[in-house]
């Protein structure tokens, strides 16, 4: 029963899809229909369970005095803030709006802004030119990098006769070339690579193959 | 003082606690990444409640309007309890219900969707005349498909990488370099692009604020 | 000299992260102008799709995106819904990131205000949903059942733009500006090569490099998307296009920024190289002591 019944949920909702895709006659379409609209359903409801941990986590955190516990009441403060400010004056404009455009807005970009210092940091520290290809790594990174910004054609016109040739944005298109042929065909091996994976892993859950999702193997 | 000028003070005191991180981690830093976890947390409640279970769940199940009550909601009501049962460890096992439902509806639809979209297209699209409308188009179209097909073989482990196996390896992993370099270059860029957003918003909201708030 | 070379490859990062913020913030201060020029690409292929939309038409435009790349993307969403809407084409909004839902409302208030258009006749933003792939594939066969109502809770049915469009296939083109998972992959997968409809979009510049297999165009056939706005220069792009075609668009915040990019891609280049010496420097040193 524990094992086997989700087992059999994943295999009759997996093949669904599929006939779907296969075979778009009734009762297909309209079984597909019903799965997708559970899933919106179920998957949503998983947020809660992110929800209730982070709250337990906080309120344990408190309640031990663990190190840096003060800072979790600000957490239950700015869930509870949004949450009251939501459930009372609506999410598309009021307090919760201006809210999430004032303070959640900066602090999100903040945050992943602080990854261009470090990537300059590791840049300065970890890429070497250590070997021959590595070296073609740093060279197409040189070239993009100059090809996807202005400046780069400006210097490239600092060469005389650059200007008036028949390539005045040279690096720009060069750039680009990068881009088109040889970034292209190495991601396109890595996503058939990467699709191939897919399908295989795919078929493993739809028939109970892969498991690890359910937690065990009981 | 206006709720523009509270909006654009608190965002900017924010952000500037944030940056704090860069010379060390300290209390100002982690009010904000703390305050930032549980505003976001609320935002998504929000949404989820009122934006997603709402209309497309609890209006169906009791017929919202002129419609019909659709009973068969319960099931994934049901299920969505199901889920939250995994905090409670007597429970939990129930749990796998709902997860079985969203794992055997994912991989059905990412199996053929992945296979036709990033598989066979892309193999339909690298399948292309080798000589093009002049010298230019005509090397192109050769590192295209030297890149895919010797990229492929890189990534086939089953085979020791020897003799002619090995040779594309090397060539394909040399077209992988030059890919990977590009995507250094756009990752830099990506990171660039986002210090220079919040520095918009410092320089050109925030600063000219200053003089306001002190009265010059 | 070995020294200098030991020294500046043990340099306090603090240094570095000074240096990065001076050629951000200087060149913006400084307001700093370079010319933006727009070739053939995927940035002008994307606009020229969207501008070849006879009047009428109906365009879905996702904002799956967050915060955290709003810097990247939102100047896009920006100058694309101001395209969208002086050239009287139909907007439909919708994100698969909840936090889309709120950036896409601000955006689609402020620009319809200013060009007069109204809401549920002119756009209509209809939220978030959870799902990713499953809806994408759901709104395929029934948007109605998916979005039964919009944002502001009013019935699908009860939307006037919104008669007559009842799955995917309904619209002229659909636009995406993807952060990540769910974004452009599942639109292409579901919306360009199950169903036909031309797919469009931008995305941040990390992501950018994975979706040119999409871009690629062969005689005779319609590419997986019409094109592709990666990162803030792709931003700038669609700025420059704009602005080229219809004097009157208000100037946008990516071409300002280009200035501090190239100056900190300059920085970093420099950093990469300086590193590069330190290393070649100790490497020599210690092969000389062996």
């Amino acid at each position: 029963m524990r094992l086997y019944v989700p087992l059999g949920i994943t295999f009759i909702a997996g093949i669904i899809m599929i006939l779907e895709f296969f075979v778009p006659h009734d009762p297909f379409p309209t079984l597909g229909g019903h799965v997708k609209d559970w899933y919106t359903i179920v998957a949503s409801s998983a947020i809660f369970l992110g929800i209730l941990n982070l709250l337990r986590v906080h309120l344990k955190k408190i309640n031990l005095r663990s190190r840096n516990w003060q800072y979790s009441p600000v957490t239950i403060i700015g869930f509870l803030g949004m949450f009251g400010t939501g459930v009372a004056f609506g999410f598309t404009e009021g307090p919760f709006f201006f809210m999430f455009n004032e303070f959640v807005v900066p602090m999100g970009a903040t945050m992943f802004s602080l990854l261009a210092f470090f990537v300059a940091s590791a840049a300065f520290r970890a890429f070497r030119a250590s070997n021959w290809r590595a070296s073609l790594l740093l060279a197409s990174a040189f070239l993009v990098m100059l090809g996807r910004v202005p400046i780069g054609d400006l210097i490239w016109r600092l060469i005389p006769g650059a200007a008036e040739s028949a390539h005045p944005n040279l690096v720009t298109e060069i750039g680009e070339w990068i881009m088109r042929v040889p970034n292209m065909g190495g991601q396109r091996a890595i996503l058939i690579g990467a699709a191939m994976g897919v399908v295989a892993t795919s078929l493993r859950m739809i028939f109970g193959i892969e498991r690890s999702y359910l937690g065990g193997t009981d | 003082m206006s709720w523009e000028m509270v909006g654009i003070w608190g965002g900017a005191l924010l952000t500037l606690c944030l940056y704090s991180f860069l010379y060390r981690d300290n209390p100002f830093y982690k009010f904000a990444e703390h305050l930032f976890v549980g505003m976001s947390a609320g935002y998504w409640a929000i949404y989820t409640i009122f934006n997603v279970l709402k209309p497309n769940w609890w209006d169906k199940l009791v017929g919202a309007g002129d419609a019909d009550p659709q009973l068969i909601m319960i099931i994934p009501g049901l299920l969505a309890v199901l889920m939250l049962m995994r905090v409670v460890s007597k429970l939990a096992t129930y749990s796998r219900l709902p997860l079985a439902l969203i794992v055997g509806a994912g991989a059905g639809l990412q199996l053929v969707s992945f296979f036709q979209t990033n598989g066979l297209k892309q193999v339909e699209n690298t399948v292309i005349p080798l000589v093009g409308s002049g010298v230019g188009p005509t090397i192109d179209n050769l590192l295209i498909v030297t890149a895919v097909v010797c990229g492929l073989v890189y990534f086939f482990f089953s085979k020791a990488h020897r003799g002619i196996t090995g040779g594309m390896a090397n060539v394909g992993i040399t077209m992988l370099m030059v890919a990977f370099g590009a995507s250094f270059g756009y990752t830099v860029m990506a990171r660039i692009s986002l210090l220079i957003g919040q520095a918009q918003f410092l320089l050109f909201e925030w600063v000219p604020t200053i003089p306001r708030i002190l009265g010059l | 000299m070995a020294d200098f070379w030991k020294r500046l490859g043990e340099i306090d990062r603090r240094i570095i992260f000074v240096l990065i913020a001076l050629a951000v913030l200087v060149p913006l201060a400084l307001k700093l102008a370079f010319p933006i020029p727009v070739g053939k690409g995927p940035s002008k292929d994307f606009f020229d799709s969207v501008d070849s939309l006879p009047p009428e038409s109906v365009v879905l435009m996702s904002f799956d995106y967050d915060p955290s790349t709003k810097p990247e993307l939102h100047p896009m969403a920006i100058a694309i819904v101001q395209h969208l809407m002086s050239t009287d084409v139909n907007l439909v909004a919708m994100a698969l990131w909840p936090q889309g839902a709120s950036l896409a409302q601000e955006i689609l208030v402020e620009i319809s205000d200013s060009l007069g258009r109204e809401q549920y006749h002119d756009w209509v933003n209809l939220g978030y949903k959870t799902g990713g792939l499953v809806l994408i594939a759901r709104l395929g066969s029934s948007m109605k059942a998916a979005f039964p109502t919009d944002l502001s809770e009013t019935p699908y049915g009860q939307i006037p733009m919104l008669d007559g469009i009842q799955r995917l296939c309904d619209f002229d083109m659909i636009i995406t500006l993807s952060a990540g998972d769910p974004g452009i992959p599942h639109w292409v997968m579901v919306a360009s090569d199950q169903l036909g409809v031309p797919v469009g979009g931008g995305c941040t510049a990390v992501s950018a490099p994975q979706f040119y297999p999409y871009l690629q165009r062969r005689v005779g056939e319609r590419p997986q998307m019409e094109g592709l706005l990666g990162g803030l220069r792709g931003a700038a792009d669609y700025e420059a296009l704009l602005r080229r075609k219809y004097a009157q668009a208000p100037p946008g915040t990516a071409i300002a920024g280009m200035a501090a990019q190239s100056v900190a891609h300059l920085v970093i280049m420099v950093f990469i190289v300086l590193g590069n010496l330190s290393y070649l420097a100790l490497r020599k040193r210690k092969e000389g002591q062996r």
